[in-house]
């Protein structure tokens, strides 16, 4: 193209050409879960739950019933038996005459802290982890995997009911306990990651303009893991929630008093047969939460790794 | 005194096979704002020497000497040297996408890059900074394509971004490994055009690694041809290309395909290179080489030669390309 023609295009672009704005990663990232519908549904319903829990002292308000407060007149039948879902108790009474639906609020408050916390401390600790390990390499990657793969290996069970046996049941014990044995997984993750960023060329690149061990560290391998704790820990939040209702159905969780999901779970064992609402409910309500956040948790994966083909069985 | 001196260099990477010994003894000078070509196979070296010189070869037993400006770089420490790269010591990659980093902005990396090397400048700065650099190497819209990221460039705009970025704080010395081999051939040609525009107005210093004996024909002052981690010839440019000496460098040479349309068979160096955990005896190129004596099997040659270095055991004066040369040689190693 001659000088001429250069100068005669120039004319025709308007003075005023609409800035073409490209789009962040973060920002298609969240355009492709937009468009993923279980996952939005998933969000949607997390939200909803979520809600729930932060309203459960209005509910306990608006119906007069308290969690722990016990209804032996209105909640229980005559022989004795819980009362059915109805307009005074919206989902039913337990065996105590409590109502079941404040208690099921409440139930997901514990839930939630549960998995969320505890998901927070194994994320913290498994990138603080996974990348000393990956970072450093040698002997201290060495005792560090070992350390992973003993984690890993742990009963998680038994030494959960040992623990609560030694310490007696509370919340912060139950968050450490499941924090300590999901952190593993986390660290694991993130220690590939690690390896595998810190030998790419752009780190290679980073480190011949003059930028220092730790700062690429930081600013260039740690932004690369979003992406993979993002998910893992998506994943890790209905795992924990699993973990502690099945600590809580066991009697090793919270107080046995405290509404939780696994505690009504275990209450419902002698009563299903006349109130199955106490089977169904909170069960229904732990399905609800675990598939949605696991949804949430593939939905993202897909999202923050277009080339990932969902098609494919065991990806 | 030369900018950058490098004497008697040595690299080796012990691996549980053995000691691969990828840079044998390498010696080389570079003047300011000079282009020094490196050219040789895949495995030669090229590439593990000039990162040695910027401490980037990891796990590696280095030896032998490389001067700065009179300083030494073998052995420096770290934090020294950490300094010096980047600001005085400027390194282009092959591959420009994979250089650079994908989750940041062009702009933002190279406003890292000054505020690394030049702390007091205010981030504002060094965006204008940015922004007039990419101006400089032909970006369109710099303003504009500050804040886009790497993806969003082309491949010779991804490349145009990484000298931006090289020349940013007007190193003194610049190493382009293979800059152009990722890019398709008119782009080639304009990067070239610009490193070599760039280079003259900002009077750097530039070692050009390549593999291609065409992408440093118009460029280098020196040309350096290595086999198996050493220099086996070095000549200024016109005079290595017309008339040289090593039997490998005529065999590369010689390989160039044509552009002119004549229609012959490529000639390929025979054989393979070399392993590097157990190079040959005597010299390393006598397994290929069809000119080859028994003193080749036994007797490493040093490089000879006044201004044109060869390490050959054949006559200094027989060089050139072509039947006539090849009759010469074969004479002689009979």
């Amino acid at each position: 193209m001659s000088l001429t023609d250069a100068s005669a295009e120039a004319e025709h672009v308007p003075e005023e050409a609409p800035a073409v704005r490209g789009k962040g990663p973060w920002r298609l990232a969240w355009e492709r879960l937009a468009r993923d519908r279980a996952a939005m549904v998933s969000l949607g319903v997390i939200a909803v739950i979520v809600l729930l829990a932060l309203l459960a002292p209005v509910f306990a308000a608006i119906t007069g019933h308290d969690p722990q407060a016990q209804f032996p007149e209105t909640g229980l039948t005559p022989e004795g038996l819980p009362v059915g879902p109805g307009s005074d108790f919206w989902l039913g009474a337990d065996s105590l005459g409590r109502d079941l639906f404040i208690r099921i609020l409440y139930g997901a408050r514990i839930s939630l802290l549960v998995g969320l916390l505890s998901t927070l401390l194994a994320t913290v600790f498994g990138i603080v982890a996974g990348m000393v390990a990956g970072f450093y390499g040698g002997w201290v990657d060495g005792v560090l995997a070992r350390v992973l793969d003993v984690v890993l290996s742990f009963p998680y069970l038994l030494v959960a009911i040992v623990l609560v046996a030694a310490l007696g049941a509370s919340v912060p014990l139950m968050i450490f306990v499941i924090a300590f044995f999901s952190f593993a997984a986390m660290a694991r993750v993130v220690r590939g990651q690690t390896i595998a960023y810190k030998e790419r060329e752009f780190i290679e690149a980073a480190r011949s303009m003059g930028a220092g061990k730790v700062r690429t560290m930081f600013v260039d391998v740690v932004p690369n893991l979003i992406a993979p704790v993002t998910v893992l820990a998506t994943l890790l939040i209905p795992t924990s929630i699993v973990f502690e209702a099945t600590l809580s159905f066991l009697g090793l969780g919270v107080d046995p008093r405290t509404a939780s999901w696994g505690a009504i779970l275990a209450d419902s064992v002698d009563f299903y047969r006349v109130a199955p609402g106490l089977l169904v409910f909170p069960a229904l309500m732990l399905l609800l939460t675990t598939l949605s956040f696991n949804l949430l948790g593939d939905g993202i994966r897909d999202a923050l790794d277009p080339r990932s083909d969902r098609l494919l069985p065991g990806k | 005194m030369a900018l950058l001196e490098v004497s008697g260099l040595t690299v080796s990477f012990p691996t549980p096979d053995g000691v691969v010994r990828a840079v044998r003894g390498m010696s080389f000078e570079v003047e300011r704002g000079r282009t020094l070509g490196i050219v040789g196979e895949s495995g030669s070296g090229k590439s593990v020497s000039t990162q040695t010189l910027m401490g980037l070869t990891r796990g590696a037993e280095v030896s032998g000497s490389a001067r700065f400006e009179g300083r030494e770089l073998i052995g420096m420490p770290a934090e020294e040297l950490r300094r010096l790269r980047g600001a005085q010591i400027a390194m282009i990659f092959q591959d420009p996408l994979s250089s650079l980093h994908p989750l940041y902005t062009v702009g933002w990396q190279i406003v890292e890059l000054i505020r690394i090397h030049e702390p007091a400048t205010t981030k504002a700065q060094a965006r204008k900074w940015a922004i007039e650099q990419l101006a400089l190497v032909g970006i369109p819209q710099p303003d504009r394509r500050v804040d886009d990221y790497p993806h969003q460039f082309s491949g010779g705009m991804r490349q145009r971004a990484m000298i931006a970025m090289a020349l940013a704080l007007q190193p003194k010395l610049i190493i382009a490994d293979e800059p152009t081999t990722a890019l398709d051939a008119t782009v080639q040609a304009q990067i070239l055009d610009l490193m070599a525009r760039l280079q003259r107005e900002f009077d750097t210093a530039l070692i050009m690694i390549t593999h291609d004996l065409g992408v440093i024909a118009d460029m280098a002052d020196q040309v350096l041809v290595m086999y198996a981690g050493k220099p086996i010839e070095v000549a200024e440019r016109r005079e290595l290309y017309y008339r040289p000496h090593h039997p490998y460098t005529v065999g590369l040479l010689e390989s160039v395909p044509s552009t002119t349309g004549a229609k012959e068979r490529l000639k390929p160096v025979p054989g393979q290179p070399p392993s590097l955990l157990r190079p040959p005896s005597g010299c390393a190129f006598h397994p290929r080489c069809p000119y080859v004596m028994p003193k080749c099997r036994t007797d490493v040659p040093p490089l000879m030669g006044e201004e044109h270095l060869s390490a050959c055991w054949l006559p200094l004066d027989v060089v050139g390309l072509g039947p006539e040369a090849a009759r010469r040689r074969t004479e002689e190693s009979s």
